[in-house]
């Protein structure tokens, strides 16, 4: 700013040099740890430069980590809830906002609350809902003495199963409901005096709009799901269903007893599992920092 | 929030609406009843419908010292992380706020840790924190079995807290940095002309005009590290040893999943829900009402 303070500027540098190295450094280990064969790697301390295993180690993890699988599995899940997320926010607050009943500042609310409890602190319901999705009908039917027979929809071991406890949340519903108060009132009703229908009127004029706030959801609706682990590991028995996060677990022996892992391919899987997420937030960066700012208010 | 223009065909605004409440009926409502239900019923050993039983699920894990021991260690883990980790967001946004040469590498690149999977974090700390790899061992060297996480329960609760303080310190970097930029250029530079150093501007004009933000990241870094805890904890340490990082997101897990005892596992949850759900209503009535400076 306008004073001279050298001190004070050389302590601002150092330290956020420092702050870089503890930021940055880990990823850095991962990565030369990855690139190194296995006697290398177990030296104390590891060298902080690259090897050259780099390929051997990769190609093997993915084999048997069987990464190929697993990745694609990840990917699907996450753009599977990036865009049901979307869809069914934007749907939402489409009613919400521009819609005149009595009901929708209740269901704003009944939305809304699903904010306050993430899905890992009600995982064991969720979970017997995942093994029956029309388990809730059926026990309503039953309460109410209505003789119906609802089939069962096994839900575990699906990509739907993955994706749908996910999707019911809260997040792009308030997003999109914030963005749509700010579209000027003078929008949709020359919409409507031209004509436009509701349907007509999302499409061609909010969807439009929205790109922003669609870009910014999407991109933090991405690295969320990829990022998921608790509930990918509890709704996937089968070896081809897994995730990638889930399937870190796999390849390295449990943290309490037998031997350590073998790093350089333990640490190469972990590469594996992190750049997808990251890639997209550096790239994206202005999209993730403003959905992460706008959708936690 | 009234708005003038709006349509009233109310069959598309009820058809647009379903599938989400649908969606948040079969996979957050009805899940969360269920966990009411069960937390006071059991389930006869040999099948039938569950029996009512009142609180005695819930005196059940309140005389356990197991469930204590659980509830301390997340405190624990709570308490030490989110310090941990506000600090070091704090310290970072007040420098890079500071716009000094080449600031906006440091903004560029300090949220990295936020976009990395739990668990790809736990074990990239496990091999950097390994007792005979990796590069924190090299302490065992002059200091033969100073540093062991795998049989020491204060290493191995010091190696999850690093892990995770150092994913959340990416997270509230960024939201203080977007705090500090909120603030009017105008106000620090009045500052400055009234003679006001550097610090003395961090002290007593950013800081307080930051509160807010704080608060909000106080609640959010606490409810992190009683959920998103899980794939750190379940990598690096397992809970152990002698169950000094058991968490209680972790041990709900291990009750209900591996030992199957769904009672029990209900019941605590919803220890875990009431501990969440009151501190977002911290956050909203006490902190917004309190920290309001507009």
């Amino acid at each position: 700013m306008i004073e001279r303070t050298p001190v004070l500027n050389a302590l601002t540098h150092v330290t956020m040099a420092l702050g870089l190295v503890l930021l940055i450094l880990p990823i850095w280990i991962v990565f030369v740890a990855s690139t190194h064969d296995y006697v290398t790697v177990n030296r104390v301390p590891l060298p902080l430069w690259p090897g050259s295993d780099l390929i051997a180690n990769y190609s093997k993890v993915w084999a048997t980590g069987n990464f190929g699988q697993t990745m694609l599995n990840s990917l699907v899940v996450a753009i599977g809830v990036t865009a049901g997320k979307i869809i069914l926010a934007s749907l939402s607050a489409f009613s919400i906002v521009f819609f005149r009943y009595r009901l929708r500042m209740v269901f704003f609310w009944l939305i809304f609350i699903t904010l306050m409890l993430p899905l890992e602190v009600r995982i064991v319901p969720t979970y017997a809902v995942a093994s029956n999705a029309l388990s809730p009908f059926q026990q309503m039917f039953d309460w109410l003495g209505i003789a119906v027979a609802l089939p069962e929809w096994n839900l575990l071991n699906s990509y739907t199963g993955l994706i749908l406890p996910l999707v019911a949340t809260a997040t792009g519903t308030f997003l999109y409901r914030q963005f749509f108060l700010t579209i000027p009132d003078e929008l949709a009703e020359a919409a409507r005096m031209d004509g436009a229908g509701p349907i007509r009127f999302f499409i061609d004029v909010l969807l439009p709009l929205s790109r922003n706030n669609m870009a910014a959801l999407a991109t933090i609706m991405f690295v969320y799901a990829w990022n998921q682990y608790l509930w990918p590991l509890l709704i996937t028995t089968r070896a081809d269903m897994q995730t990638a996060a889930t399937q870190l677990q796999k390849i390295v022996p449990g943290p309490l007893f037998g031997q350590p892992p073998v790093w350089n391919e333990a640490m190469a899987a972990t590469l594996l599992v992190m750049a997808p997420p990251l890639l997209v937030v550096i790239f994206m960066q202005r999209w993730f920092v403003r959905g992460l700012i706008a959708a936690d208010k | 929030m009234e708005r003038r223009a709006t349509f009233d065909n109310l069959w598309i605004a009820a058809a647009l609406i379903a599938p989400q409440l649908l969606l948040v009926f079969v996979f957050f409502y009805w899940p969360a009843s269920q966990a009411v239900y069960w937390a006071f019923t059991t389930q006869p050993p040999f099948g039938g419908s569950n029996e009512w039983v009142g609180l005695q699920n819930f005196q059940q894990i309140f005389a356990d010292a197991v469930y204590w021991n659980s509830v301390v260690v997340s405190l624990v883990f709570a308490f030490l992380s989110t310090s941990l980790s506000i600090a070091m967001g704090l310290l970072l946004a007040v420098m890079v706020d500071r716009q000094l040469p080449g600031y906006s590498v440091y903004r560029f690149t300090y949220f990295w840790p936020y976009a990395i999977a739990a668990p790809a974090v736990g074990l990239a700390f496990r091999f950097i924190f390994a007792p005979d790899a990796g590069f924190v061992s090299a302490v065992n060297h002059w200091f033969p079995n100073l540093w062991n996480p795998a049989l020491d329960g204060v290493d191995a609760m010091a190696l999850i807290v690093i892990a995770n303080a150092w994913k959340m310190a990416a997270y509230n970097f960024i939201f203080f940095l977007a705090a500090l930029q909120a603030i009017p250029r105008t106000l620090n530079e009045a500052a400055a002309m009234d003679g006001a150093g550097v610090l003395r501007r961090v002290r007593d004009l950013q800081l307080p005009l930051i509160l807010p933000t704080l608060f909000f990241l106080l609640v959010i870094n606490i409810t992190e590290s009683f959920v998103d805890s899980f794939g750190i904890v379940d990598i690096v340490t397992g809970g152990g040893p002698a169950r000094a990082t058991e968490l209680m997101v972790f041990k709900i897990y291990s009750d209900g999943f591996k030992g199957l005892d769904y009672s029990m596992a209900a019941a605590q949850s919803l220890v875990l829900m009431v501990m969440v759900v009151g501190l977002t209503f911290v956050q909203f009535r006490y902190v917004e009402r309190r920290v309001h400076y507009n």
